[in-house]
């Protein structure tokens, strides 16, 4: 694994390395070169599974991280690619081409973060919610307990408690801590 | 022919009868099932209680003309089946309409049920009903071919196409029985009876979890409540048609019950047993092994 | 009526026609001897008359008969919505054998009375519980399963799920936890049959009663609406 990431440090700007586990790693490039670095993995050096591409939303930062996560099957290991776009107007190159399942992660990033990919078929259509015209509802400036209770006709007195309190108190009513 | 009201009577009473033992012996056979997978099983009487409930159903939505006559066709189909059965041996009363020739009948009233049905559910709306009745009709065409082999090479052997002298022809000794005098043909018969019960291996068809593709999706209500009654009346028949050719016919109701149940049960036996073909496996296997039995008997015969 | 409800219909489709798959849109058909006819396939495949009221019969004695009857023969429609319909597949087991109690899976709603919501419902898999649901024939049954169906459940914040069934379609017997065990279920199914036997089961009427406002709730969170109002 080491050996893998100082062969790709040689080529691509890797920052951030982090060894997650003996056989995942994460690296982190630039938007510009990620899809490079796809392709290179996938070609040369053994990565022909996709796992996933997933995305988490920084919205402090103003931006969107987005991994793709590659397995080796001979070397029974996994890389993830990380790289981050921006918030506004977000948009990646579609990685279609590559995996053609890539293209139904895609669809799926569009309707839950509004992150757009030029090309990616059936891209535009709805793929889980039919018909939403909100903002879409992972973009963490959604507040999705508000929507609920505006929209689905919550039921008076329905009450939640905080499991870690709430079974502290039925099964240790006399700690007092 | 001058008309004959006792015999009309007891006609329909012989209707009610089969009718209602049809009812029950699919119950009795469902709660076997049950018992062989260790169930305690559904009431024997379920039967009734599901007639009574789709004839009681409401709503009833049709979707044209052909829509109302299928369910018709197909029960006519049974109730012409069981007008020229001979159900007793020897008794006036219980021979029905039978005549001679009565053979060439029956066989093409066994497909005319499921014509009827053909055209029933062509119009039912739904997309995929055309590919199931499809379906349907290839099996039972592939069925249809041991099955008239085998009673062909009969006719032959009997010289005779009314089923009464065929009874008539069996009677006397249990070595009399077609079963034991023409084996090949009796085997080829009995093999396509487990298709025409519609029983596991060869249920794909109207099996529950097929209907999204089979031909009563649509129907609902009394529709389904004709089609369940007919298909009570036609297990009877079928039975008691193998019993006629194959077995001795029956000389009073208790051997007509008791001999019916065990011919239908052989089909339930294979089907507790054997998992379920595709149309495709089924049609190639009715073509292989039980058409060549009847070619065998028809060339002994 | 009718034709009012028709106009209607003809309205909104127009409106939301972004909505429709290509092959359900209105197009112009040319026919294989030359004349060229409109064709709407939401108008040839479903009818858009609106429900009717069945009442019940008359006479006491032949009602209580037919209640007893249906009571004793729930067909299920095989519909899991949720992650409670892992509770159905059990029931037909040697273990719980829901069989004795007359309860039938069906595959399809025309031949079924009973639906099961089974957990959370989500606005996509609303839209077609609420077509299957208007498919059954009039005496018709809804047991709900789950807190989901109650108040949401642990899907109450959910920007996709709902909070609670009775706003979509009248409910006759809720079964609460999460998620109800199957022996909750069969006690349901007896809850049911007793609802049946005294005659109290006849939500498909009240359905029909307050159609509009039913729609309505519908409407409001599907915003999709590419199908008639009614059909069947």
């Amino acid at each position: 694994m080491e050996q893998l990431i100082n062969k790709l440090q040689k080529s691509f700007k890797l920052s951030d390395v982090k060894h997650q586990r003996e056989n995942l790693t994460f690296v982190t490039v630039k938007k510009d070169s990620a899809l490079d670095l796809v392709t290179h993995c996938r070609d040369y050096e053994g990565f022909s599974h996709f796992v996933l591409l997933s995305c988490v939303d920084w919205i402090e930062d103003g931006k969107f991280q987005l991994t793709y996560l590659l397995n080796n099957p001979s070397g029974k290991f996994d890389l993830g690619i990380r790289t981050f776009i921006s918030r506004d107007n977000a948009s990646m190159t579609s990685a279609h081409l590559l995996w053609r399942q890539i293209a139904t992660y895609q669809r799926e990033l569009k309707e839950m973060y509004g992150i757009d990919f030029p090309g990616s078929p059936r891209v535009d259509e709805s793929f889980i919610l039919e018909g939403w015209d909100e903002i879409p509802p992972m973009r963490r400036e959604f507040d999705t307990k508000k929507y609920s209770e505006d929209t689905y006709f919550p039921r008076e007195g329905r009450g939640s408690n905080d499991p870690a309190t709430y079974m502290k108190s039925k099964l240790y009513p006399d700690d007092e801590k | 022919m001058d008309f004959d009201l006792t015999k009309l009577l007891f006609t329909l009473l012989g209707l009610l009868i089969v009718l209602n033992w049809g009812i029950l012996m699919s119950g009795i056979i469902r709660k076997i099932g049950a018992r062989v997978a260790k169930r305690y099983g559904i009431p024997v009487y379920q039967g009734w209680i599901d007639l009574i409930k789709n004839y009681a159903i409401r709503s009833q939505i049709t979707h044209g003309i052909m829509f109302y006559l299928g369910p018709v066709f197909r029960l006519s189909g049974g109730v012409g089946l069981f007008l020229f059965m001979p159900m007793i041996f020897g008794s006036e009363h219980w021979s029905n309409y039978s005549f001679q020739g009565d053979l060439i009948l029956l066989m093409y009233f066994q497909f005319f049920g499921m014509l009827g049905m053909a055209l029933g559910a062509g119009e039912g709306g739904h997309p995929n009903s055309a590919i199931g009745i499809s379906r349907g009709l290839s099996q039972f065409t592939t069925i249809e071919v041991p099955m008239t082999l085998a009673v062909i090479a009969i006719a032959i052997q009997y010289h005779t196409l009314s089923i009464a002298d065929i009874v008539a022809a069996q009677q006397g000794s249990i070595l009399n029985w077609t079963v034991f005098t023409n084996p090949f043909a009796t085997v080829a018969a009995m093999l396509s009876v487990l298709g025409a019960f519609g029983h596991s291996p060869f249920n794909l068809v109207k099996a529950p979890n097929e209907i999204p593709i089979g031909p009563p999706t649509e129907y609902h209500g009394t529709f389904l409540g004709v089609l369940r009654t007919n298909a009570a009346i036609l297990h009877v028949i079928e039975a008691v048609l193998f019993m006629n050719l194959f077995f001795g016919g029956a000389s009073n109701w208790f051997e007509l019950f008791l001999k019916s149940f065990l011919i239908y049960f052989w089909s339930v036996f294979v089907g507790m047993v054997f998992p379920r073909f595709r149309i495709e496996q089924s049609v190639r296997w009715f073509l292989k092994i039980p058409t060549l039995l009847g070619i065998i008997a028809i060339i002994l015969a | 009526m009718t034709n009012e409800t028709n106009n209607i219909v003809e309205d909104k489709l127009e409106l939301e026609d972004k909505f429709l798959a290509p092959e359900n849109r209105k197009r112009q058909v040319t026919t294989p001897d030359g004349t060229i006819i409109e064709v709407d396939p939401l108008r040839d495949y479903f009818s858009d008359a609106r429900p009717q009221i069945y009442r019940p019969n008359s006479i006491p004695v032949i009602e209580n008969f037919l209640n007893w009857a249906r009571a004793e023969s729930l067909w299920v429609l095989g519909f899991g919505t949720g992650c409670g319909s892992i509770e159905l597949p059990p029931l037909t087991t040697p273990r719980f054998d829901a069989y004795r109690f007359g309860v039938q899976m069906r595959a399809t709603p025309r031949q079924s009375n009973v639906f099961i919501i089974s957990g959370y419902l989500s606005v996509k898999t609303l839209k077609r519980v609420v077509r299957s649901y208007e498919q059954m024939p009039n005496p018709k049954y809804v047991i709900a399963l789950g807190s989901c169906t109650i108040n949401g459940g642990m899907y109450y914040d959910s920007y996709n799920t709902i909070n609670r069934l009775d706003q979509y379609m009248p409910v006759d017997v809720y079964i609460a936890g999460c998620m109800p065990r199957p022996e909750a279920l069969l006690a349901g199914f007896n809850k049911l049959k007793e609802l049946i036997k005294a005659g109290k089961a006849e939500k498909a009427n009240e359905y029909v009663e307050n159609f509009d406002w039913y729609k309505a709730n519908q409407k409001k969170i599907i915003k999709d609406w590419n199908m008639p109002d009614y059909n069947w």
